[in-house]
């Protein structure tokens, strides 16, 4: 009686396992495509960074061109000596920011950055970014589901792309 | 080994300041070394900083971002003493993770 008892404890436990194994499959197949979605959601705008003009770059990544706008305050020094460092920053008085980007006409890939403002977050960024040469400087903002941009053109003394 | 994030975030009660300075080449694939043979593109490609399980900022950068790149924002919200999470990966799959008290 003993025997049957453990051999069905045994069997039961080996269902259990094997439940228990379908679960944890299971289980990891679907954060596995919340992640997948997740991340199609955050992916990493692989076109966006090879277009080699600011409205391809812009339409890349909202997918339509941006309105100039006196909202959009972008601070970039007039004269940049060292191309490989350029202090730029950004702020706006434009509601509801979802993202804001960085671009660099001249710049053999003209798209630098592209930030993403989740509600609660300022939309106000400061970074620093590398400059070929003498070139505008284009910030897009996106807010409120329309895309804004202000352009500012800092003069290069000495590259920060060519060797 | 010493995390490659450094990170300063201060909060004046009702909003946190967050400053990072990451340690990477940020190489663009652009520029030639003294033998003229090109810098393979090394760069940081996507930035995150999470506060309370949510993303409060997240950046993808291209190869034209600085050497050693500095970024700053401000979010609503973030207590003294809270954690900040912070997490980059860069175009050769390398990550690295950080975690910063808010001051």
């Amino acid at each position: 009686m003993d025997r049957t008892d453990t051999r069905f404890s045994a069997t039961r436990r080996l269902i259990l396992q094997g439940a228990g194994v379908v679960a944890l499959v299971g289980l990891g197949n679907i954060p596995f495509v919340a992640g997948a979605f997740a991340a199609a959601n955050d992916k990493y705008p692989e076109d966006a960074f090879k277009a080699k003009n600011e409205a391809d770059a812009i339409k890349a990544l909202y997918g339509k061109p941006a309105e100039a706008s006196d909202k959009v305050k972008l601070d970039a020094p007039e004269i940049a000596e060292n191309g490989a460092v350029v202090p730029v920053s950004v702020t706006t008085t434009l509601p509801d920011v979802t993202s804001i980007a960085f671009l660099v006409s001249e710049n053999p890939v003209v798209l630098v950055a592209s930030y993403k403002i989740p509600a609660g977050t300022m939309p106000s960024v400061a970074n620093r970014i590398k400059m070929a040469k003498t070139s505008n400087v284009i910030v897009v903002v996106e807010a409120g589901g329309k895309v804004y941009s202000t352009t500012k053109e800092v003069k290069v003394t000495v590259g920060g792309c060519g060797g | 080994m010493a995390s490659t994030i450094r990170v300063r975030a201060t909060s004046n009660g009702d909003t946190t300041e967050v400053q990072a300075l990451i340690q990477h080449p940020m190489d663009s694939g652009f520029v030639k070394d003294a033998q003229g043979a090109i810098i393979p593109p090394h760069f940081i490609q996507q930035l995150t900083f999470e506060y309370d399980g949510k993303n409060v900022f997240a950046a993808d950068w291209g190869g034209g971002g600085s050497k050693d790149p500095y970024v700053k924002f401000a979010f609503k919200g973030g207590k003294k003493g809270d954690d900040l999470k912070i997490s980059w990966v860069d175009n050769k799959g390398a990550t690295d993770t950080t975690t910063a008290k808010i001051q």
